[in-house]
């Protein structure tokens, strides 16, 4: 054990809640609780005394490069092929019937049949000083290419949206496993106590196909769970107080609880009593804290402008700027969701020719500007941001039912998909992993969901086959039984 | 006497005296090796993981040659053991554990002098018969019942003694909220508390459990292990009819069916003799399971996950036993084969529920005419033949069960299987057939083809013997119908077992039919007379029958079609390995039984072979009144989980309830609840804490947290909004706009009218993909899978619900509305309001309190009067003053536990 985790593991050994909660009985309101008490003990969260703690004890298990997560997932799986994946040979397929040698053996989810290879319906750039391959859908990401490592040779095992989805965010893709940013909240705790440890920002107008499963806290504590900020109505279910009560009178009130609660704690002894009050001080704090971080009104115009944010809307575009000013708060893990990725070539918004241009209209300006924006505050050396679907696209053009659709589209594919990563300690202007020459399979550095999460957890200090939980007799990680952090990503 | 004598003859002694003793002491493997070497030894060497060939979790690896021809362990010679070099080993390269620090001596010597006694195995605890060897006494000091002598005995070995008993303030709303989940009303506590004799206090005991309210508590219990929810789970989470499920667990529990009783019909209620309505939607125990209808998910993939769940939820929720890591290879830590998991899977592996978007097979309730007409069959066979024919028809028209699935269709042509997402069909084109593989017609009348058909066109259907050439032996026209349906085809024919092929004509080109399956009907028994006739005709009738509702449950296919279960290479269900038949893992399955079916699984389940259900179940109901169990890992009796801290009393509890008591729950609780441990004080003394910080030891009861359903029934309660009404479909009480955004759905969530807006939280609808967001705030289950036990958190969210989430505002107001206009002053109001919440006395103390913010909160509104007016829609400042007042005493630390 270095002398890092040796000096850790004491201090944590020292200050324990209920010690600490001993030794300030007499004080009361425990303010300050929850950044004293040590890293795991996140967001008003407490140690649970009957659930014995394996991996956290002792995180991180070395040193961090980030601090936080952004994770922005698109959910539906954006084509690759449109975007980074740059296929010139696939262009001379296009048309031709699908080799049967491609399809034996595999699964998918509508292509039937003999489809068609499909070349790519986009154009393509070079950028950078690496000259990265960038679709023209993305006119601003091209500025951003060499502060970011771009993976090609992503695969995965499911070929549905909602088991895909949660093999990203839980690993395994049946629900009741708990999602990465309850792992990681679980493990290293808030930095803020005034806000949740892990939020969730949802744009598209849809929650993702795995529904609150994929910020769910699995077989965690509760606490540990993601928290959905909402659009319209309160940020956080139930921040406000009902109309006609003040914040005086809500300040007033809760002194009258605490005190009630102090006489109960003189008369039982019972520590979770003491919690109590300093859960009802926290959730004071956070009817402010909560409503301010949330306005995007408070940026100014031009960072406003930059991200294309506008005040009272549904938007990845506000989700990036308001995910800024979480992880900016101290927010361990910020999770957004955009929908509507899922282009089979169906009708208008599900196609190649139309929808898969205006989803990339909304979500070019915002994510370039959140990397610039990170960056400009010093923010992006300790701060991992992560950018992908669930899966990737065929290249071949979906054939439903067996039959020509009427717009272009791509079939789900488990194979290959590209996705991006940025900051904390991730190498920039890098491509790592190749596809064929059709973009089919990964042939070189290919990368499995569980090595990303392997690697998100490496960049925060935690060693992904040590971080476990003890669940049913059995101890659980993040990876399952798998993953290999990609060193080859990282400086 | 000569002093040197005396002297040897003393050194003599020592030395036999020591001889003796070392020879004595055998050192016992559960007690003292086993917990080494789970802490020590077990993560690498364990039952996947051998390093180095080393494996300790069975004897025969143990003792057996390690991958660098060493012994491990070489039984009676610690000197030769490999096992003892290394955990002893100079170098700490070398030196056992890798990277940890090394045992201590004691433990070496532990293991040492194990070894040289032969190394014996010995099994887990809680794989060896309960048994009750001696019952202490109940001591004159103090206890009520056995209970409390088990309890002392233990007290006394830790230096600690019982508290006082509760006052009867504390100890009625403990026993109303624990037994009923609903605190005590006004009269309860009077009456509780106008007599403390033993006697009251066991009728009051008795009122209790035979009250309504007591099956909708314990159901949460239940709902929790059978993750019953009111929709399918994955992605759109379309809605799922099963709350005759919920609603026959909460009567179940208020009849106090015995828990055997109970076992078997959940998990095989549809293989019992002519079983009944209530036989089969018990079986909706395993009906649970999520559904994947999303575009292109595989149906025999989520089929194969359901069934892979039911067999980790039996294991689980009877056996406390973990199975999910036998899907994949032997387990890691118990005696358990990876074979053993398809053993097990191969008693569910054989329903015909799959991963459609109908979940059927259903059991249908219908009403009006209908039910009218199902009477009159019933009545009718009744009369011809006897009562369970008649019941067998009721199960027949009301279940349109077994029916042959596209996948049981041995051959076919013009045709195509869409399995996939919510179809699961054939697609008959002109001149498509259906094979179905020989099959008994000997008691065949008629089949029934399932089918839908939107060509506006017709076809000739005709069921043809032995070949596709062959007789034909029925046929009936298909006409258009926008919805399946089961057009009747008679048969008739003198063979008695014969393979059909079903043949689809049409004159249409493009003619195109959905068939969902096929459906055997048998021969009425009477004579073919009008009566006889008519009566086919309503069965007709009725299988196309518009119902009232449905429940799905468990059905088996027939014989002819029934699934072979092979082992999923390494839990993979695309590669297949050798066949399996059903069984219980060799470990559990003490008298060697032989097992044939599901029926055989629950009944040995809750036999006297099985040597867990009874200490796993009483642990859980244990577990429930003093927030934790005798075994702490409630889920997880195997070697991983946590030790009972009262083997004895678990052992007791466990064999008197399977027993003495024949299952009954009521009992049990009974029991538990009449004990001095239970009615001890919550008050923590110092000592107390010191010694015994969680409370492992029951010096005290424990404080812990009321569930989230009984924070929510208890505000709706003490304000009286709470409705009395029992049973029937989910409820949706107040949420806010925009929880409920699931894709591809339109489904909505619609607050429910009048009283149902107010029902008990036991019947709140339950969407998997966005549950009640208070209940989930309070550590409820998302009813994704099997949960054991919720643990308790204490979070600002939670402080969130109950100070602003609606339903709790509009409790505080329905109070103070009732409190406001009584003639009282403004200290006695506080203190009527109080005792209407905890059912006692207010402290001065706390009403002093009260009574400042109240008077600050009404000067507040009186200088903001439209303040007032947006808190309650009324110009009342004082009782503005006194809902903010009532507010604060349901966010009370003492209103959300019990003491």
């Amino acid at each position: 054990m270095d002398l890092f985790n040796e000096a850790r593991k004491r201090k944590l050994e020292y200050v324990t809640r209920r010690h600490f909660l001993k030794k300030c009985s007499t004080g009361l309101g425990g303010i300050a609780l929850a950044s004293l008490i040590g890293p795991q003990n996140v967001f008003a969260g407490q140690r649970h005394l009957e659930q014995p703690d394996l991996g956290g004890l002792h995180l991180p298990h070395h040193l961090p490069k980030a601090k936080r997560v952004i994770y922005l997932h698109m959910a539906g799986a954006p084509s690759q092929l449109e975007l980074f994946d740059y296929k010139p040979e696939l262009q001379k397929l296009d048309g031709l019937d699908c080799p049967q040698s491609l399809l034996e053996g595999k699964r998918f989810a509508f292509i039937q049949g003999t489809p068609k290879m499909l070349g790519p319906q986009v154009n393509f750039g070079r950028y950078g000083q690496a000259g990265t391959y960038v679709s023209d859908l993305l006119p601003n990401f091209r500025t951003i290419v060499d502060d970011v490592a771009i993976i090609k040779s992503m695969h995965t095992d499911e070929f549905n949206h909602a088991p895909a989805q949660l093999l990203v965010q839980t690993g395994s893709p049946r629900t009741g496993r708990p999602s990465m940013g309850a792992w990681v909240t679980y493990g290293l705790g808030s930095e803020n106590e005034n806000l949740p440890g892990y939020m969730v920002l949802v744009s598209g107008g849809k929650n993702p196909s795995a529904g609150k499963n994929a910020w769910g806290s699995g077989f965690l504590p509760s606490e540990y769970q993601g928290v959905q900020c909402r659009n319209s109505g309160d940020p956080i279910l139930y921040v406000s107080n009902p109309n006609g009560m003040s914040r005086d009178i809500r300040k007033k009130s809760l002194k009258a609880i605490n005190a009630i609660n102090e006489a109960q704690y003189k008369e039982f002894n019972d520590d979770e009593t003491m919690s109590r009050i300093s859960q009802y001080e926290m959730a004071f704090k956070m009817q402010v804290s909560v409503p301010d971080i949330m306005d995007v009104s408070k940026e100014p115009e031009y960072i406003r402008e930059m991200y294309g944010a506008k005040q009272g809307e549904a938007s990845f575009a506000n989700n990036c700027l308001l995910a800024r000013r979480l992880v900016e708060q101290g927010v361990r893990f910020v999770q957004l969701y955009d929908w509507g990725w899922d282009m089979h070539g169906t009708n208008k918004a599900s196609s190649l020719d139309v929808g898969l241009h205006r989803k990339c209209r909304q979500i070019d300006k915002p994510m370039t500007a959140l990397i610039q924006d990170l960056k400009q505050r010093g923010l992006l050396d300790d701060t991992l941001v992560v950018w992908g679907g669930e899966f990737g696209r065929t290249p071949m053009r979906e054939n439903r039912g067996g039959f020509e659709m009427p717009f272009h589209g791509r079939d789900h594919h488990t194979e290959a998909y590209t996705i991006w990563m940025a900051g904390a300690g991730v190498k920039g202007g890098i491509t790592h992993g190749e596809t064929d020459q059709i973009g089919f399979y990964g042939i070189k550095d290919r990368v499995h969901v569980h090595d990303l999460q392997a690697t998100i957890l490496n960049q925060l200090g935690i060693n992904h086959e040590k971080f476990t939980y003890n669940f049913q007799g059995r101890n659980f990680r993040l990876t399952d039984v798998h993953g290999h952090v990609i060193k080859d990503i990282l400086s | 006497m000569n002093k040197r004598f005396t002297f040897i003859i003393k050194i003599a002694c020592i030395c036999f005296a020591t001889l003796m003793s070392c020879k004595e002491e055998q050192i016992g493997f559960n007690a003292q090796v086993r917990p080494i070497l789970n802490k020590k030894c077990i993560s690498c060497h364990g039952g996947v993981k051998q390093s180095g060939g080393f494996g300790l979790v069975f004897r025969e690896n143990a003792i057996g040659k390690t991958a660098n021809g060493k012994y491990g362990i070489v039984p009676g010679h610690p000197e030769e053991s490999e096992m003892i070099a290394r955990i002893t080993h100079k170098d700490p390269e070398m030196r056992m554990p890798i990277e940890e620090p090394p045992l201590t001596d004691e433990e070496i010597d532990v293991l040492k002098t194990w070894i040289a006694q032969g190394a014996n195995w010995e099994e887990h605890w809680a794989y060896l018969k309960p048994e009750v060897k001696t019952v202490p006494e109940i001591d004159a000091k103090w206890g009520t019942n056995t209970i409390d002598a088990f309890i002392l005995k233990t007290l006394d070995a830790k230096g600690l003694s019982p508290n006082v008993e509760a006052n009867p303030y504390d100890l009625v709303r403990r026993l109303c909220l624990d037994l009923t989940g609903l605190p005590p009303t006004e009269a309860q506590i009077a009456n509780f508390t106008s007599d403390t004799s033993q006697v009251h206090y066991e009728a009051f005991v008795d009122t209790l459990l035979n009250a309504p309210s007591y099956g909708e508590h314990w159901a949460s219990m239940w709902l929790d292990l059978a993750r019953y929810a009111d929709s399918k789970g994955y992605e759109r989470d379309r809605k799922r009819q099963i709350w005759k499920y919920r609603d026959w667990v909460i009567d179940a529990f208020n009849t106090d069916m015995p828990f055997d009783e109970f076992t078997i019909k959940q998990l095989a209620g549809d293989l019992l003799p002519n079983p009944t309505e209530a036989e089969y939607v018990a079986t909706a125990f395993h009906r649970n399971t999520l559904a994947n209808g999303e575009g292109g998910t595989g149906n025999e993939e989520y089929r194969v996950a359901s069934v892979i769940d039911r067999v980790n939820t039996t294991w689980e929720v009877w056996q406390s036993t973990t199975m999910a890591c036998v899907q994949c290879h032997s387990h890691p830590y118990d005696p358990i084969k990876h074979e053993e998991f398809y053993t097990s899977y191969a008693f569910f592996n054989n329903t015909l529920d799959w991963d459609g978007p109908k979940d059927s097979p259903l059991y249908r309730g219908f009403k009006g005419l209908e039910k009218q007409q199902l009477d009159e069959v019933k009545a009718w066979v009744a009369k011809v033949s006897s009562d369970e024919t008649a019941n067998q028809w009721g199960n027949f028209i009301s279940t349109q069960e077994p029916k042959v699935l596209p996948e049981d269709f041995e051959d076919y042509g013009n045709a195509t299987h869409r399995n996939t997402a919510d179809q699961d069909f054939m697609i008959a084109y002109n001149n498509a057939y259906l094979k179905i593989g020989t099959v008994d017609l000997s008691a065949i009348d008629r089949l029934y083809l399932n089918y839908k058909q939107k060509v506006k066109a017709t076809a000739r259907v005709v069921v043809r013997q032995d070949s596709l050439n062959g007789p034909i032996i029925g046929e009936a026209r298909l006409e258009p119908s926008r919805r399946f349906v089961n057009t009747p085809i008679k048969i008739k024919t003198k063979a008695k077992a014969a393979p059909l092929f079903i043949q689809i004509k049409s004159t249409a080109k493009n003619y195109k039919c959905l068939i969902d399956g096929i459906l055997f009907g048998e021969k009425l028994p009477a004579p073919q007379n009008e009566a006889y006739t008519s009566t086919y005709k309503t069965i007709d009738g009725l299988l196309n029958a518009k119902y009232h509702y449905s429940t799905p449950v468990m059905f088996d296919k027939t014989p002819l079609f029934k699934r072979q279960t092979q082992v999923f290479d390494r839990g993979n269900w695309l590669v297949l390995k050798d066949t399996v038949q059903p069984n219980v893992p060799d470990l559990l399955n003490t008298t060697n039984a032989a097992f044939k079916n599901r029926l055989d699984l629950a009944k040995w389940l809750v036999s006297d072979a099985n040597y867990l259900t009874a200490r796993v179940i009483a642990n859980r109901f244990w577990a429930r009144l003093f927030g934790k169990g005798l075994v702490l890992t409630s889920e997880d009796f195997g070697t991983l989980g946590e030790k009972p801290t009262h083997p004895e009393l678990l052992d007791w509890l466990a064999v008197t309830f399977s027993k003495e008591w024949q299952w009954r729950v009521k009992t049990l609780l009974k029991t538990i609840v009449l004990s001095s441990t239970y009615k001890q004080s919550a008050v923590i003394t110092e000592d107390a804490k010191r010694k015994d910080p969680y409370n492992q030891w029951l010096a005290r009861s424990s404080r812990v947290r009321l569930s989230a359903e009984q924070i929510r029934d208890q505000a709706l309660a003490v304000s009286g909004l709470l409705s009395q009404k029992m049973h029937g479909p989910s409820v949706m009480p107040k949420q806010p706009d925009g929880v409920w955004t699931v894709i591809y759905s339109k489904d909505q969530w619609q607050t429910s009218e009048g009283e149902d807006a107010y029902r008990r939280g036991v019947y709140t609808y339950l969407r998997r993909s966005s549950p009640y967001p208070s209940f989930i705030s309070f550590d409820a289950s998302g009813r994704d899978a099997c949960m054991s036990r919720r643990i308790n958190t204490n979070t600002p969210l939670q402080a969130l619900v109950t100070l602003n989430d609606p339903v709790y505002f509009e409790a505080a107001l329905h109070l103070a509305k009732e409190i406001a206009p009584l003639e009282v002053e403004i200290k006695e109001k506080i203190s009527i309001a109080y005792r209407k919440v905890m059912g006692k006395a207010i402290g001065i103390g706390k009403l002093e309190i009260l009574n400042q913010l109240y008077n600050d909160t009404k000067a507040y509104y009186v200088a903001h009067e439209e303040e007032a007016q947006a808190l309650i829609q009324s110009n009342q400042t004082s009782l503005a003053a006194l809902t903010v007042v009532m507010n604060s005493l349901m966010n009370m630390d003492e209103f959300l536990v019990k003491n």
